[in-house]
């Protein structure tokens, strides 16, 4: 009851910018968009995070940078599982900046996706866990707890949230979107409708690409959920068991003093 | 000395004796393993092992983690990510420790709150809850240290605020807050000095965990009903006691398992649930997040400092008593370390001739309420300081306060409590049945 | 009389009791301290494998080096390891050169080579980079040479400095100037201080103009 209460208490705090933001501006809305890796046993669907990186690729790249997220990690287990060779390739058409030679070259599987400030658009290596996309009720963070923290979510409903209306603010054009907190962004709608073709001939409207690049920018926040999941898994499992052989070594070590009628040895 | 008389390690072989006339080692872990302890100690005693062991694992995976964390704020941000994308299991090891703080400070309020309600504080013991309170300090000294070093959006953010709070002391302020952070702002002087004290403080700690540990392993434990061991003779004091080990051994072990059954689980299932987003953005002196909020642990304390403004009549009294020295922000400072201040005072305040709450009718409801209290203080602590929150904050402060230097030193005189078991043998046989019961032949 | 039976055979009922509640409470006390044990190592474990090299590191054991643009009689150098590795295509005449030294004339007779076995004799043939298509050079890509190929690394055996190439020293393979080594032009110490032959770290081609290092 205590711990319950301060869990729920605790988790307040991440609620209150979105809070204050959605008092401020308009109505932040929210998709609730249901990924693969979802709960305890959700895994990524490596079609989908290849689809992607194949959106990341020809939409975002050209104003967001992935400074932190390594080309190798494409062929990771658990990540989009790129086949080496098309890692290799898919290096080889990025250019990065060598500062041993002073020069661009073509990109190896041990460098990183190129960072990308040149328009100031924001980094997107974490982005999927530096937004929370639910909050409350009453700043006490319990939707956390049974949506998740949202922020491959917010991602996606950003993308979705355009509703065609754009103003002029102090020379920067700004677009009405649902989900962004104050209701208008800078960023113009990056995706519509068949933007992509995707080579496995995947639903290619506005809403499947938004989901398909959030759940690839999910990955590259955290790449390591799976094995984490797993190791979660596997920690809760041992120490499930070992709780219920102490229980059980407990209660028989208190036997003889609790007036039990058990006979000392 | 007045310990609870029990067997004493005696050197056997020759081998033994040779090492106890030179060093009495075995015998004192002997003395501390076996030590006489309460048979009636409850299921809120177990968060002493529970802390133990957060101390230990926060320094083992904070050891660990030094060894891949770069301390300099162009590369403190992208060594996190090198630890949770490359390094061997660092992801694990990162949240294990990031949560590991959580899990600490979870155990470190129930263990305070305990104390508070079963007068564990009280003689001879205000000695191990002084220490208590000086870990407690040290804990969220180093918890805020920490919390910086990921150098993000909210670590810096945080780091300007709390260290402000030195700022607002008259006259030696500016001084102080420029001298802690090592220049005019929160910079790569005060990242590499957080890290440094945030890699020493917890050996502090262990000291004063140490101290701790042997000043009431000095007075025996309390237990739940306050009523000391009998400590006339060994017969006397076994009817009383049991040793640690096996006995609560395996009791705190069972309980450490199943802490830690839950704890995996929020580690491996949501391991950021606790954390605040905007940490993932790297630190940038250009731009405020919208709302800064410490980590939950230290939200009823920042519901305190922030509930006295220049518009509380009280702020305005001192302020004018001592000519503006005291603004509403020193004020604040000052209330909140004054509230723990007071905590660390309880001993003292505390008039009551029974020791334990649970045979005090009147007390029973206060404390309650200050449970309450000190929830209520957590989550305005991270509602935006706007009304109706900030009136809110000012009530549950008062009642902090009022707890402490009105009501406990009041309900000593006014209430009359019920009448606590003569022993705690008969404490416990109330609960499970007396050695007679037992005796009886099973077959 | 049959009162003392009784009681004996009570006696060994209960003791046989005993016995069973004895071997039950052990085997709960033997699995609470084992799965104590396993659950202690298994969190032990990556304490100790978080020093290994991380992936960033283990990633930078193997690198591709592209050698489509390198002329016969020229060599590149490139980092691997954090060592400068030579990568040499010898004209013909260096590979006649190296294979007409005799055995005895060389001060360090092992080939050095961790593509070979490790007591491999130092010949030029044993030095030199297994060709794409394979050793017989039967199935080599039009142009190349067999053995053309030298792939070193870049630091002398003496002291650790970086040796000069391009036909240098007496030898007209490389020429360390800190202390005066000569290497002929299969890498092998001729004369001067080093005592082995420059290391051949493990490489091999993974397509006609790419060598893979590690």
């Amino acid at each position: 009851m205590f711990k319950k209460l301060a869990i729920s208490t605790a988790l307040s705090l991440a609620l209150i910018p979105a809070a204050v933001v959605a008092a401020g501006g308009g109505e932040q809305h929210i998709e609730d968009f249901d990924f693969s890796f979802e709960g305890p046993f959700g895994v990524y669907d490596q079609n989908q995070l290849q689809r992607g990186l194949h959106v990341y690729t020809d939409l975002c790249a050209a104003c967001h940078g992935l400074k932190y997220v390594p080309l190798r990690t494409l062929a990771d287990e658990g990540g989009p599982e790129l086949p080496m060779d098309q890692v290799r390739a898919y290096a080889e058409n990025i250019d990065v900046f060598d500062p041993e030679l002073d020069d661009y070259r073509s990109a190896t599987p041990v460098d990183h996706f190129p960072a990308n400030d040149g328009v100031g658009a924001p980094d997107l290596s974490v982005m999927a866990k530096a937004r929370a996309g639910f909050h409350g009720p009453y700043g006490l963070g319990i939707n956390q707890m049974f949506k998740g923290m949202g922020g491959p979510e917010y991602i996606a409903s950003i993308l979705t949230g355009y509703t065609g209306h754009e103003k002029e603010e102090a020379g920067t054009t700004l677009y009405e979107n649902t989900a962004f907190p104050g209701g208008w962004i800078a960023m113009q709608p990056p995706i519509e409708d068949e933007s992509i073709d995707f080579m496995d001939g995947h639903a290619n409207d506005l809403h499947h690409i938004a989901e398909d690049v959030s759940a690839f920018l999910m990955w590259t926040a955290e790449p390591k959920m799976m094995a984490r999941k797993q190791v979660g898994f596997i920690g809760v499992l041992m120490l499930a068991i070992l709780s219920v052989l102490l229980y059980l070594t407990n209660k028989r070590i208190w036997a003889p003093l609790k007036g039990k009628k058990i006979k000392q040895s | 000395m007045a310990g609870i008389p029990h067997d004493h390690y005696e050197p056997k072989t020759s081998g033994e004796k040779w090492l106890h006339s030179r060093l009495p080692i075995v015998g004192l872990l002997y003395d501390t393993i076996m030590i006489p302890t309460p048979k009636n100690l409850n299921w809120m005693w177990i968060w002493g092992i529970i802390l133990t062991f957060c101390l230990a694992l926060q320094i083992v995976t904070g050891i660990v983690l030094a060894m891949h964390y770069t301390p300099h704020v162009d590369l403190a941000f992208a060594s996190i990510e090198h630890i949770m994308r490359d390094v061997n299991g660092g992801y694990m090891l990162r949240y294990l420790h990031a949560n590991g703080g959580s899990l600490f400070f979870f155990a470190v309020y129930i263990h305070i709150f305990r104390g508070l309600y079963y007068g564990s504080y009280k003689a001879p013991r205000e000695v191990t809850w002084i220490i208590g309170m000086l870990i407690y300090l040290a804990m969220m000294a180093t918890g805020f240290l920490g919390y910086v070093l990921p150098w993000g959006q909210m670590s810096f953010w945080g780091a300007t605020v709390i260290t402000g709070l030195f700022g607002a002391i008259p006259f030696v302020g500016d001084a102080l807050q420029t001298w802690l952070l090592g220049g005019p702002a929160v910079d790569n002087a005060t990242l590499n000095r957080f890290f440094s004290l945030h890699y020493l403080l917890p050996f502090v700690i262990v000291g004063l965990v140490a101290v701790h540990i042997w000043a009431f392993h000095t007075t025996g434990n309390s237990n739940p009903s306050g009523v000391e061991v009998r400590r006339g003779s060994k017969e006397e004091a076994e009817k009383d006691t049991v040793p640690f080990w096996p006995y609560f051994v395996i009791k705190d072990l069972f309980a450490l398992a199943v802490i830690l059954a839950i704890f995996w689980a929020v580690v491996g299932f949501m391991p950021n649930y606790l954390g605040h987003p905007d940490n993932y953005i790297e630190a940038n002196p250009m731009v405020t997040p919208i709302h800064i909020v410490p980590e939950w642990y230290y939200l009823p304390f920042y519901a305190i400092l922030r509930a006295f403004t220049s518009e509380v009549w009280v702020v305005q009294i001192a302020s004018f008593v001592t000519g503006g020295i005291v603004d509403a922000k020193f004020f604040g400072v000052i209330a909140m370390f004054g509230a723990i201040f007071v905590m660390a005072l309880v001993p003292w305040l505390d008039t009551s001739s029974v020791r334990s709450g649970k045979y005090r009718p009147m007390f029973k409801w206060w404390f309650y309420l200050l449970v309450i209290d000190f929830i209520v203080l957590m989550w305005l602590g991270s509602m935006p300081a706007e009304e109706p929150y900030a009136s809110y904050a000012l009530i549950a402060t008062a009642y902090w306060f009022g707890y402490f230097l009105i009501v406990l030193p009041l309900l000593g005189v006014l209430e009359k409590p019920d009448a606590p078991p003569a022993t705690i043998e008969e404490d416990f046989d109330a609960h499970y049945g007396s050695d007679a019961d037992a005796s009886t032949p099973a077959e | 009389m049959f009162a003392r039976l009784g009681v004996e055979i009570g006696v060994n009922l209960v003791s046989h009791a005993e016995d069973h509640e004895g071997t039950r409470r052990d085997f709960l006390y033997y699995a609470t301290a084992g799965t104590g044990v396993v659950v202690t190592g298994a969190a032990v474990w990556p304490l100790i494998n978080q020093m290994n090299p991380s992936a960033d590191v283990q990633a930078m054991s193997s690198i591709r080096v592209d050698v489509e643009d390198v002329e016969v009689g020229t060599q590149i150098s490139v980092k691997y390891l954090g060592k400068p590795v030579f990568i040499r295509r010898r004209a013909e005449k260096e590979i006649a050169e190296a294979r007409a030294v005799e055995m005895a004339d060389l001060p360090d007779k092992i080939a050095r080579n961790e593509n070979e076995k490790p007591d491999a004799p130092a010949t030029d043939a044993n030095r030199a980079l297994t060709p794409f298509a394979g050793q017989d050079g039967a199935d080599l890509p039009p142009g190349a040479v067999a053995g053309e190929w030298l792939v070193m690394v870049g630091v002398c055996t003496h002291l650790g400095c970086v040796p000069i190439g391009e036909g240098a020293g007496d030898f007209d393979g490389w020429f360390c100037p800190c202390h005066g080594s000569h290497y002929d032009t299969a890498g092998r110490i001729r004369k001067g201080p080093a005592p082995k032959n420059l290391a051949i770290p493990f490489a091999g081609f993974v397509d006609e103009t790419t060598i893979q290092l590690g």
